[in-house]
């Protein structure tokens, strides 16, 4: 083989549909991991980070795209081929053997001797701290000496990428903080390629080179543990990796931008009249007396949380959280300011719904099955109505049939209600974010669409909901 | 509201139950077994066992036949049940249900339904009385071995399968390393679950053979005949053969699901 590459795997458009529901876990997803690398997949359930680690490790193959290990297209090769070992969520640990016939399986199927096999055993067992556990069986061992073989059955064969799925899961808190020192440490030392999925945030953030946080089958930023947190790409990201305060902004002028009711320099050149989300950490809030804030506010909540306190101060009609050392009693009057290095400024993304839909035959428009009324007058470029007809500049009769009409709403006018047939589309919620004054949702519609609903109720995840659209809300558009 | 009744309390109807139908006919049969017709202690009855050659054959020939009808069980169940268990079918329930259906339809018109079709097939049925017989206790305890097999496999770990594959095994290393022990529990909980009806069982034999060479039927003709002493002891034999076996497997299965608990 030529010199070996820089980067071990490269995933490139890799997208998995399952057949059997249609549903798309990974929606074309992108990612060089280089020789070495400790990377980080982030993010809540569901989000697809285990799909992949699974495809990459063989047990599920991608509907489309190329997996390359060392430049070679492995997407397709089965488990037992790849040059690979897994640790799993639950261990896996076979229950019918005891710790050294588990530990010697992989070393045993590639018909090494039995002194060498002996002897990596042992090695292995020593560097997972459990000399002398050879005979004992699985049953016997605890949640976290279970881990500790899972870990040495994998790397006993050596692998050029081990995969760890969510392996610190089951384990108590102390002890899943001791193994994740461990693994870091085991990580420096093998020098040896690690791919690790998890939900924990802080487990990210404290042991990866590379962190790829994904939602909803998608990436949405890799970088460092720091950019992750320093520099969140979207309101998602921000909060899903520690805690945050998010607004809707709008840029007002050379690094200045408006949000919470108060004018803020930032360190962003974002141009001016642009709708942003602005992030800001609890712990960049600077609490002052009322007069000097940027924007006052008053304190509706401390809470003690060892290290800190957390205070919520509601200022108009935000709601802001703040990180600090200092104790304030709920009522005290206060000033909010920020340095310009604490506000994170992202481009606000384009939330409108919008959906197609036909022209009955009485000039409403159907939505399966659903009906909804628009004046196509004024849809239709110099149409007018005429006995009950929509006739065009020529007076001639519209052909209906061929038109579609494009409706296109704003996420706040948008209505959620629990009343499953009130609204023209029903959906699930499947993920909620807190942004200062209002809370954004994302709703998975029955027709298996992601839209975004802007409420300034507190509803849950996974609620059952009929999105109400009002009409006079809705903005229509021919489409041919 | 206050109880009434103790747990203790509840529990009398059952111990009279218990020491009615079951204490007592066992003492029954012990005095049974150890006494001659004029109410003496012996062990001639026990000596009878062993010398008769119409007892230790006829023994010999059950256990033969289960064997060979727990094996034929087995073979044909084990792929059924793997199968099952492995599909991501959403209808295999009813696959399952039916191979299990035949056991709502009453035994014997099934049997006499199996006789005509051999008798149709072989023209007389005495031409393979041993091959009818395994035929006929193969398709009535089919189900016995499907079921626990198929409960087992359907909750062995996938992830220990994919273990396996993760490790480099192929899928026929795969079957004889991992799922092929680990489904040891249901094997034995189906043999037993076969082999123990299939020692006793004596309608198939009686209409698929006209022969009593079964113990089932050993035991009713000395009773049929009178002889309570001599039918006694082979009932006896035969409940003492059987609890080996039923201690063997159980203890295998122990072991084993103990092991499975991780």
């Amino acid at each position: 083989m030529a010199e070996k590459a820089e980067n071990i795997i490269e995933l490139k458009h890799i997208t998995k549909v399952y057949s059997d529901n249609g549903f798309k876990a990974v929606d074309d997803f992108n990612l060089e991991v280089k020789r070495g690398e400790f990377v980080t997949f982030l993010g809540p359930s569901g989000c697809g980070k285990t799909t992949t680690l699974r495809m990459i490790a063989g047990f599920e193959l991608p509907s489309s795209g190329e997996i390359l290990l060392d430049g070679r297209d492995i997407a397709h090769l089965p488990a037992n081929k790849r040059p690979i070992n897994t640790v799993f969520q639950r261990y896996a640990l076979f229950p019918h053997m005891n710790i050294y016939e588990n530990i010697a399986f992989g070393l045993k199927l590639k018909k090494l001797p039995k002194e060498e096999i002996r002897k990596k055993v042992k090695h292995v067992l020593a560097m997972v701290d459990l000399e002398g556990f050879e005979d004992r069986k699985i049953a016997t061992l605890s949640g976290g000496q279970q881990q500790r073989i899972a870990i040495a059955r994998a790397l006993v064969n050596e692998p050029e990428i081990l995969m760890l799925d969510e392996p610190l899961g089951a384990l108590d808190l102390k002890m899943r903080k001791e193994m994740q020192l461990e693994l870091k440490n085991m990580h420096d030392q093998l020098g040896i390629t690690f791919i690790y999925v998890t939900h924990d945030q802080e487990e990210a953030l404290t042991m990866s080179d590379k962190i790829v946080v994904l939602s909803e089958g998608k990436i949405q930023q890799i970088g460092t543990p720091e950019d992750i947190y320093n520099e969140p790409k979207n309101a998602f990201v921000a909060d899903f990796i520690g805690e945050s305060n998010i607004f809707k902004g709008i840029m007002t002028g050379h690094m200045k931008v408006r949000f919470c009711g108060g004018e803020f320099t930032g360190m962003d050149d974002v141009p001016e009249g642009t709708l942003v989300d602005v992030v800001v950490r609890p712990e960049d809030v600077i609490i002052t007396a009322p007069q000097d804030g940027t924007v006052a506010g008053v304190v509706t909540s401390v809470i003690f949380k060892g290290m800190h306190y957390e205070v919520a101060v509601e200022s108009g009609k935000y709601e802001i959280i703040i990180r600090t050392t200092k104790c304030y009693a709920v009522g005290d009057e206060v000033g909010i300011c920020l340095e310009p290095d604490g506000i994170h400024v992202m481009l606000a993304e384009d939330h409108t719904t919008s959906f197609v839909t036909t022209i009955n035959s009485d000039y409403t428009l159907d939505f399966n099955g659903k009906v909804i009324r628009c004046d196509l007058t004024k849809v239709v470029p110099k149409s007018k109505m005429k006995d009950n007809a929509l006739i065009d500049e020529n007076g001639e009769t519209v052909d209906i049939s061929k038109l579609k009409v494009q409706v296109s709403i704003q996420p706040d006018d948008i209505e959620m209600s629990d009343e499953a047939e009130a609204g023209l589309v029903s959906g699930e919620i499947i993920n909620l974010i807190y942004k200062g004054d209002h809370y954004s949702y994302v709703v998975r519609t029955e027709y298996g669409y992601d839209l975004i609903v802007d409420d300034e109720y507190l509803w849950n995840m996974n609620d059952k909901v009929s999105l109400v659209m009002p009409e006079d809300k809705m903005k229509f558009q021919l489409k041919k | 509201m206050k109880n009434v009744f103790s747990r203790r309390q509840m529990g009398i109807p059952y111990g009279v139950f218990l020491a009615f139908f079951v204490a007592a006919p066992l003492i029954v049969l012990f005095y049974y077994a150890f006494t001659n017709g004029s109410g003496q202690f012996t062990l001639n009855n026990l000596k009878n066992f062993f010398v008769d050659p119409n007892t230790m054959g006829t023994l010999c020939y059950s256990i033969v036949l289960a064997v060979t009808v727990t094996l034929v069980c087995l073979v044909i169940a084990y792929p059924v049940a793997y199968i099952l268990a492995g599909s991501a079918l959403k209808r295999k329930g009813v696959i399952l249900m039916l191979f299990v259906l035949p056991m709502w339809i009453n035994f014997t018109l099934r049997i006499t339904a199996l006789k005509e079709i051999l008798s149709l097939i072989e023209g007389n049925l005495a031409f393979h009385p041993f091959l009818n017989t395994v035929i006929g206790m193969t398709y009535d305890f089919l189900p016995f071995m499907i079921l626990p097999l198929y409960t087992t496999l359907s909750r062995l770990d996938s992830s220990l399968i994919e273990a396996a594959g993760d490790l480099g095994a192929d899928s026929f290393q795969t079957f004889i390393k991992v799922i092929f022990p680990l489904s040891i529990p249901g094997i034995v909980s189906g043999v037993s679950m076969v082999f123990l009806p299939a020692m006793t069982n004596y309608v198939v034999l009686d209409m698929l053979y006209n022969s009593t060479y079964i113990m089932g039927s050993l035991i009713g003709s000395y009773f049929s005949a009178y002889d309570w002493h001599n039918g006694s002891m082979i009932a006896l034999i035969l409940l003492f053969i059987i609890g080996i076996v039923a201690v063997v497997s159980e203890g295998n299965d122990t072991e084993n699901t103990g092991r499975g608990l991780v």
